[in-house]
Parts: C-alpha cells; structure tokens; sequence
C-alpha cells in the first residue's frame, strides 16, 4: 500500500492520495450522476483528509512534529487529517518501535491504546486487513490513531501487547473476528465466538445469515440478501 | 483426570490436569482426598448470579486463597455490530442501546455523537437536544450506578442495599418510559437529536424525580459509608493504583479511585458538558472502598447536572430537539394513541392528505434513510463504568461500513486476575462487582 501511493520522491505539487478502499455503483449514488443505476457508472471512494502537515490543528500538528523528530522515516508514513483526528499509516513491521516511541516519549506520551479494532476491507488488494489502535495521551489530553493493515493471505501483525498489557483482549478480539494474527501475543485465541468456531464472523465475506420471512404468501429476503442503497 | 489430553504428540505429559467441568460430587472428593493437595478448580459461572450476567470464572484455588483466574467471555455475544452494517445509520440506535443495558442512554449517545461528528453537523444540534442528552445521561448515571452499588451490596450479604437501590432506580426507569416510551433500550437518541421533545408534564416528573433522590440517596451514605462490616469486605480489596491502572488501561471509577482526576466530560467534553457546574469526584484508596466511594459521590454531582438541566429545559421550552436539516431529521414526532406508539395525527394528516412530496420524503427517509459521507472517526464518552469509545468507518452509503465499541467492561475485565490472584475467594466478587461490567457490553 505504501508503496504505491508514496514513491520515494514524489513532486510537491502532486499531493498523494489515500488508497481506493471500495468502488461502487447502482442506483442513487451520489454524486455519480447515475440515477438509475442503469448508466453503470462507478466511483471509486478513498479516506478523505489532509495528507500534509501543517493540518492548522494544534494537537495534529505536535503529534506529527513531533513524531517527525523521533521515529525515524516518519516522514513516509501516510497521514491523514480528517474531522479533527490524525490518522497515520504504519507498516507493520516499524510497529512496535512507533508504539514503544509514542509512548515513552514525554511530548507523545500515549499512556493508554484504548481500542483496537479490525476493519476488513476486500477489495483493498494487498491490504485488505486493517488493524486501528487509538492511542490516548492523558498527559497532553489528545488522541491519535495509528492504522496497520495486511493482506489476507499473510494475515499476521506484530502484537503490542509489550508495550500496551490492556490490548491483550483487543487483540484476541480482533483475531476472532477478523482472522489477523498478532504475533507475539501470549494467548491468542478466541474470546467472544465458541472456541471450536470455523471463521472470522465480522469479515465482509462471511455472510450475515437469517433466514427469508414469508407473510402471506410473499417471502422477504434474510436482511444480506435484501436489496440495499449504495 | 490424571491423563494430560492437552500434551501436544511427543511432548512429556503433565503429571496432574485440572478441568473445569466439573462431574459426580462423590467422584471428586474421594479423588481429592486420595490426592492430598489442596487445589481445586472451580468454576463460576456462568450462570452465577455474583458475576454481573453470563461471566464465567475459572478459579484455580489453593484451600480459600486464588493462586489464578481467568475470566471466559462471550457467551452474550449477540453480533450487534455485525448486524448494525446491515441496517441505516438511524436503526443502528436501536442495536447500540441493547449493548450496556444498564446504561444503555450512553451507548445511544456515543453512537450519535459519532454519526455526527462523521455528517459534521455537530455544532448544529439544537441547545434543547443536548440539554435533554445530558438529563438523560446523568439520570441514567444514576440509575447505572446504583446498580453497581446495590448489586455489590446483595453480593456481600447487604442485601438492604439491593432492594433500596432498585425502588430508586424505578424511580427514573419511570422517567425515562414517559419520555421515552421504554424503561430500557429506549432507541431514544438518534442522529442529529432526540427522538421526542419532553411530553407534557415531564418537568413536573422530573421535579418528583429530582425530590425523590434528594430525600433517599443518603441512605446509602447512612447504611455503608461506616459500616464496619462493610468496610472491612471493601477496603484494600481488589487493589491497584495509579501504575497498575494505566498498565491495565484503567478508566472510570476504578482510576478515579487511585486519586487521579480523569473525566472525559472535563477533559474532552461533549454534548455541552462544559457549561455546567460540576465536580470530578476521586478518591484516594487504590481499593473497592474508593471505588464505592466514587460511585455514591457522583450520584449526586449527577444529581446536580440534572438541576441545572431541569433549569435550562424550563428556558428552552418549545424549541426544537431535532436537526434542522430535513435530510436528516426524523421526520416525525411521536405521541401515544390509543393503538399504542405511533406517529403523530398532525404528520399523518400532513403526508396523507397534504404534501405528495413530504410523504416521498417521508418514505425515502425511513425506507432508504441518509447518507454519510466516506471517513472514520472515534468519538468517546465518559460511561458510568468508564471510557465508552466508538468507532465508526463510512463508505458513503445508507449503512454503517464498520462499527466498533470500546466497552469499559470488556477492557476492566482483563484486569481481574491482577485484582483476585492472591487474594480470597470471597473478595473476587467484590473486586469484579467494583469493575461494574455488564456483559451485555462486554459480549456486544
């Protein structure tokens, strides 16, 4: 992912962009002008946001000040400014040593990660797995949010469990529901789904269920199979 | 028993395996006393009524001392957010509320804030909406918190309290069902407001309210504050402090009650919680004492929220309580026939028989609902159990792509086997009892 939306040197004027997450198409999307659905129109969609600083924001703009100074290659990491939060884009295998910066630096100091959660995305190919921490600095009273994604088939990501204990549950959370692999956590089994459980239930391919209701003679679809807006 | 089925192939067995499954009672005394040692495995739960709902307990004991425990979860799981990515961004509330069902006004409100804060019409939620959040929030803290109290209170034999704490909190489950409809899973925040405005009468309802708690909130005080038996069953019980907390990630009472000030509504307010007067309660004991301590002394900082709400919902009376933007907004107000709930004659008439194009929008609102614009966002709330996170990930669309909650409970209960190992058996009820988890929330 990074490489393809950040090269090495890219001109200035060229601002990068977030990767395409999804693209769809159908009736009453907005903005594609495609009403009907029958012009098979598409658009793609991507996280929107400020991708350089300065973000005009204060808090933002001392994280990423600040993490430009002290984690090293900070710099290629993606950010994104979005609805006042700051999202930064870490390769998985710089993870650890950003946690443990983030942390233990005194103007950082992000005590607690106090969530973290697994989006899956399928047609983000090569990074279909995204696994969000969202860091809080009691000490300076602001939050970030660091991202980390992995495709499907090589889906492990380091645990960070060393450096935050309380992620321990999220982590096995994340596992049970999407199938990413923490490496390095000490017990990473299932936590919410039966321990014999086959699949990751949250994952965008693993269907709903349900069943069709029938009410006098017309049959409504189980709730992934009705007909939905894009 | 003896025989070790967890040894992988080739690997030297253990000479003694412990399960949790129990089997015939006589079978397990002679086999103990045949062994001599005194470790039991015991398991509670999860049907166990001191563990807060369907949380098991697996206890390795050493005669009355806990030498490990580890909590097994899951068994509420109910794929709330699985399900919220099939339903609109409106419908989603009616899920969240059956998270915490203790709290559930607060599941509700984080959940709209973040919709909000996603459709970036947070600055225009009218003043009335969020005065009725906050009402609502602080009297269901009450509620939230008397729960803790009490049922901690029936765990350790002080059963008293238990009764008392459920006759006030009906008190405000009343409340909430005439302005609501529901005593619980009221559904009744919603994106860009309030479903209803207050019904007529319902300031007079909340004066009684307001009267009621005044004249029997300090009973707690009376029955527990220095009551020896009750101290001793609390104090430095299930103890952790200030480092022990951050490592475990700590929020709420149980980090209030290490001394430290921490409350999001002070630090990172929300939903107007700046503009009232009131204190961050904290307590420095590191035990389930300070914790108790905390819940009892913001009940009435809650209590003092809700009078200076009441104030402004006397000032603001027939402002609106719901988005002005009409692609958002409900676009109905409800009132009780007498068929039930429904919606009310005025709107009925109005797209019925009036405008053809309000009974489109009318439709394509509550079939098709809105849409949020493409980003993510995690907005958090101070709970009554502690830090109470939501994040939420749009494509654009009418559905929620991806919705996490960060439940208090379910980050609190990884810290149980730092609260219990060591400790007696009897103090694991109390040391859970003071992490206030409910599986509702913590399963999801």
């Amino acid at each position: 992912m990074t490489d393809e939306i950040l090269p090495e040197h890219r001109p200035t004027d060229q601002a990068p962009k977030a990767p395409v997450f999804a693209t769809k198409s159908g009736m009453w999307s907005r903005g594609s002008g495609d009403t009907s659905g029958y012009g098979g129109m598409q658009r793609t969609l991507s996280m929107p946001g400020l991708t350089e600083a300065p973000f005009d924001d204060r808090d933002a703009d001392a994280i990423h000040s600040r993490a430009l100074e002290v984690v090293d290659g900070f710099g290629q990491f993606p950010v994104l400014f979005d609805r006042g939060e700051l999202t930064i884009h870490v390769p998985r295998e710089r993870l650890l040593e950003v946690v443990q910066q983030f942390r233990d630096d005194p103007f950082l100091r992000f005590e607690v990660c106090v969530s973290v959660s697994g989006v899956h995305y399928p047609e983000q190919a090569g990074a279909e797995l995204h696994s969000v921490y969202h860091l809080l600095s009691i000490t300076h009273n602001r939050r970030v949010r660091l991202e980390v994604s992995c495709p499907d088939d090589d889906p492990h990501i380091p645990s960070v469990v060393g450096t935050y204990p309380h992620t321990d549950y999220h982590e096995r959370e994340a596992w049970d529901m999407f199938g990413i692999i923490y490496d390095g956590h000490p017990g990473l089994t299932r936590i919410l789904m039966p321990d014999d459980w086959e699949g990751h239930p949250q994952r965008k391919d693993y269907p709903l269920g349900g069943v069709d209701v029938e009410y006098k003679g017309a049959s409504v679809p189980a709730p992934d199979n009705r007909r939905s807006y894009s | 028993m003896s025989q070790d089925v967890f040894a992988g192939p080739g690997e030297k067995p253990a000479d003694r395996v412990y399960f949790s499954t129990g089997g015939d009672w006589e079978d397990i005394v002679s086999e103990q006393a045949e062994r001599g040692d005194e470790t039991v495995v015991v398991n509670m739960g999860p049907q166990h009524p001191s563990t807060h709902g369907v949380l098991r307990l697996v206890l390795e004991m050493d005669g009355e001392t806990v030498t490990s425990i580890r909590p097994g979860i899951g068994f509420l799981h109910t794929g709330i957010e699985k399900n919220m990515e099939f339903k609109t961004w409106t419908q989603g509330v009616a899920y969240v509320t059956r998270m915490d069902y203790v709290a559930p006004i607060f599941n509700e409100a984080v959940y709209c804030l973040a919709v909000e804060k996603l459709l970036g019409i947070t600055d225009q939620i009218p003043e009335r909406a969020n005065v009725i959040r906050v009402l609502m929030m602080e009297l269901n803290r009450i509620a939230s918190h008397l729960v803790a109290m009490g049922t901690g209170g029936m765990e350790i034999g002080a059963l008293t309290v238990m009764t008392i704490a459920f006759r006030e909190r009906e008190m405000i489950l009343d409340f909430f069902e005439d302005i609501s409809g529901l005593r619980m899973n009221n559904a009744f925040i919603r994106p860009g407001g309030v479903a209803n405005d207050l019904p007529e009468g319902g300031l007079d309802h909340l004066r009684t309210v307001i009267d009621w708690l005044e004249k029997h909130l300090p009973e707690y005080e009376t029955f527990c504050n220095v009551n020896p038996i009750f101290i001793g069953r609390l104090k430095d019980v299930g103890w952790v402090d200030l480092t022990g907390a951050m490592m475990l990630g700590m929020s709420g009472p149980r980090l209030r009650g290490t001394g430290f000030d921490w409350d999001l509504r002070k630090s990172q307010p929300y939903c107007g919680y700046e503009t009232y007067d009131f204190d961050t309660v904290t307590w420095e004991g590191n035990d389930c004492y300070a914790a108790f301590r905390i819940r009892i002394a913001e009940c009435w900082e809650s209590l003092k929220i809700v009078k200076q709400c009441l104030e402004r919902l006397e000032a603001t009376q027939g402002q609106p309580v719901m988005v002005e933007d009409k692609k958002i907004a409900w676009p109905a107000q409800l009132t009780v026939g007498a068929d039930g709930q429904g919606n009310s004659n005025e709107h009925i008439k109005h797209i019925m028989g009036e405008s053809m194009e309000a009974l489109i929008h009318h439709f394509k609102i509550v079939t098709e609902g809105f849409k949020v614009p493409v980003g993510q966002v995690y907005e958090a709330i101070e709970s009554p159990k502690g830090e109470l996170g939501c994040h939420l990930v749009s494509d654009g669309g009418t559905r929620p792509y991806r919705v996490h909650f960060r439940d208090p409970g379910f980050n609190h209960l990884q810290s149980v086997p730092y609260l219990c190992e060591g400790g007696m058996m009897s103090d694991v009820v109390v040391a859970i009892a003071s992490l206030d988890p409910v599986l509702g929330g913590v399963d999801r």
